[in-house]
């Protein structure tokens, strides 16, 4: 890989409280490139990416987006990045007080110098890209799921990211729906040169649309690779989590007594 | 706690600690939510980050315009009240006549702003507290911080500017309401014409008497913002989550505007 990072992670070390979620994580994303976060539930995926988007300052570790390295950067640092990042939050997180045209528009609104006139051709635009024309003028709680989703991520786009982040975009949608969203992601890294970083459980749209696979398992990483690498990996835990089969977890029975009495 | 004694008390002495500890941590909370919202509203412009004045004539509708019926008819019962009771009093005095002071004073005193504090904390504290635990409870505010919009900048500082705004200016609408109401009933029951309570009522109040009130009513403004926002990021657990903190603001909101008022009240007439 000799494309620069836009993403570089190193030694990584999340608590909640005082539960340790992430245990040195090593991560790197190059420039242009599709890496999807796949692992079991609570394994620490949605946690990975809260700590991209600077939403919690991590134990110890380094995060570096596009170079600057933000536990360190100052709050003018962090803003200049956000205008160069793009977010689909897993529920969506539309502004429920605002029609779809006006929470695809506030980024612009807030960042950026253009007529109203303008603002509403680009907000449109990215609704059209989106498959969303003509939605517009609707409330987030007038959407569908799958509407909610493509509407946050005409919401991501329209600033034209850099790096765009992405919470289960398929989860819960119709095949076909989720097919389309697949397209769109290859389609706006390939027209946009856009750095994309998926959190998905659903394998089909994982070896679709990855460049590279990062596997997660306990607040570790398992296995990063492309996704042949992936797929022939020997690894027990990449193997179940591949062919959908329940785990074979030894039961350790002291622990398990200790916690079923709560001692 | 099936305990000696003394672990039973250090027991007690540890929890008031750290109630202690937690309403130091809120009020620090308070004073650092007030500077940030006060630094957005005086360099948020020169940052290009300005806080938008749509959004506080948006909350100022809300908190004011919304509210007058209701101020407006608790503020006339309250009149009404005062005047009842002051009647009833003075009369043991052969004094009724005086009662248009005590009207006068107590309503642009105390009464204007205190009904209006409530009444306000009732409906825009609890809708606050609401709608600002929704958005964080749905990962709005989540959404707004990556986008780069600092949520203090944007859902903080216009409500703040709403309230100090809006408060004094319903306050004298309140004082305006309770006044008529003392003016019906003294209509009524002393036959006093409407033109002599105005005249008697206007050579009491002083300009010191309105100042007190409305300088009151900001204070309140800021508290009911406070509680209500702080209790809406505190949201966490769901819908359920959402009603906790509405209730909570609520009834902080209201105890701290007593409470408020009772120290500047002291304060003030010393
Ligand atoms: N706000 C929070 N407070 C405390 N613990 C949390 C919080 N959010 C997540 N956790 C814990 O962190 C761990 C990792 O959670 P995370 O949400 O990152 O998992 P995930 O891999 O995204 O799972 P899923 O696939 O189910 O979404 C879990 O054990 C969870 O209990
Ligand atoms: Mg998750």
């Amino acid at each position: 890989m000799n494309a620069a990072a836009a993403i570089e992670v190193e030694g990584l070390v999340t608590h909640y409280g005082s539960r340790l979620i992430l245990d040195g994580v090593d991560f790197r994303v190059a420039q242009g490139e599709i890496m999807v976060i796949m692992g079991g539930s609570g394994s620490g995926k949605s946690t990975l990416l809260r700590h991209l988007l600077g939403l919690h300052a991590p134990t110890s570790g380094s995060i570096r987006l596009l170079g600057k390295d933000i536990t360190r950067a100052s709050a003018d640092e962090m803003h200049e990045l956000r205008t160069n990042m793009g977010v689909s939050f897993q529920g969506g997180a539309l502004l429920s007080s605002m029609t779809v045209a006006e929470n695809v528009m506030l980024p612009l609104r807030e960042h950026t110098r253009l007529d109203e006139q303008t603002m509403n051709i680009v907000a449109r635009m990215k609704l059209e890209v989106v498959n969303l024309g003509g939605f517009g003028d609707l409330r987030p709680s007038q959407l569908s799921g799958g509407m909610i989703k493509r509407a946050a991520l005409a919401r991501a786009i329209v600033m034209d990211p850099k790096l765009l982040f992405f919470d289960e975009p398929s989860a819960g949608l119709d095949p076909v729906v989720a097919a389309e969203l697949d397209e769109l992601i290859i389609k706006l890294r390939d027209s946009m040169q856009m750095t994309i970083v998926v959190v998905t459980h659903e394998l089909d749209s994982a070896f679709k649309i990855a460049d590279r696979i990062t596997v997660l398992d306990r607040g570790r990483i398992l296995l990063s690779g492309t996704v042949d690498e992936v797929r022939r990996s020997t690894n027990e835990r990449v193997q179940d989590l591949l062919n959908r089969r329940p785990r074979e977890e030894e039961i350790d029975a002291d622990e398990y007594l200790r916690r079923l009495t709560g001692g | 706690m099936a305990e000696t004694p003394r672990s039973g008390i250090a027991q007690n002495l540890e929890r008031i600690g750290r109630a202690c500890v937690d309403l130091l941590e809120e009020f620090g909370y308070y004073f650092a939510l007030i500077l940030e919202s006060l630094f957005w509203l005086a360099l948020g412009r020169s940052r290009r980050q300005p806080v938008r004045l749509s959004a506080a004539a948006q909350q100022m509708v809300e908190v004011g315009i919304d509210g007058l019926p209701i101020v407006f008819i608790l503020s006339f019962a309250i009149g009404v009240m005062l005047a009842i009771q002051g009647i009833h009093t003075l009369k043991q005095f052969g004094a009724e006549t005086q009662v248009v002071l005590g009207i006068a004073l107590s309503v642009t005193r105390e009464f204007g702003p205190l009904i209006t504090g409530i009444l306000v904390a009732g409906r825009s504290g609890s809708a606050l507290a609401a709608r600002i635990g929704t958005m964080n409870v749905n990962q709005e505010i989540d959404a707004l911080r990556v986008m780069g919009i600092n949520p203090v900048r944007y859902l903080v500082s216009p409500v703040m500017v709403a309230m100090v705004v809006m408060l004094p200016l319903v306050t004298l609408f309140s004082d305006l309401a309770a006044l008529l109401g003392g003016a019906v009933f003294c209509n009524l029951e002393l036959g006093l014409s409407y033109a002599a309570y105005w005249d008697q009522s206007t050579s009491f109040i002083t300009t010191d008497d309105i100042l007190q009130g409305l300088s009151k009513s900001v204070v309140f403004g800021v508290i009911i913002a406070l509680v209500g926002v702080t209790n809406g990021f505190m949201v966490s657990g769901g819908a359920e989550g959402v009603g906790k903190s509405t209730t909570r603001a609520v009834v902080l909101a209201i105890s701290y505007i007593v409470l408020a008022d009772m120290a500047f009240t002291y304060f003030l007439n010393k």
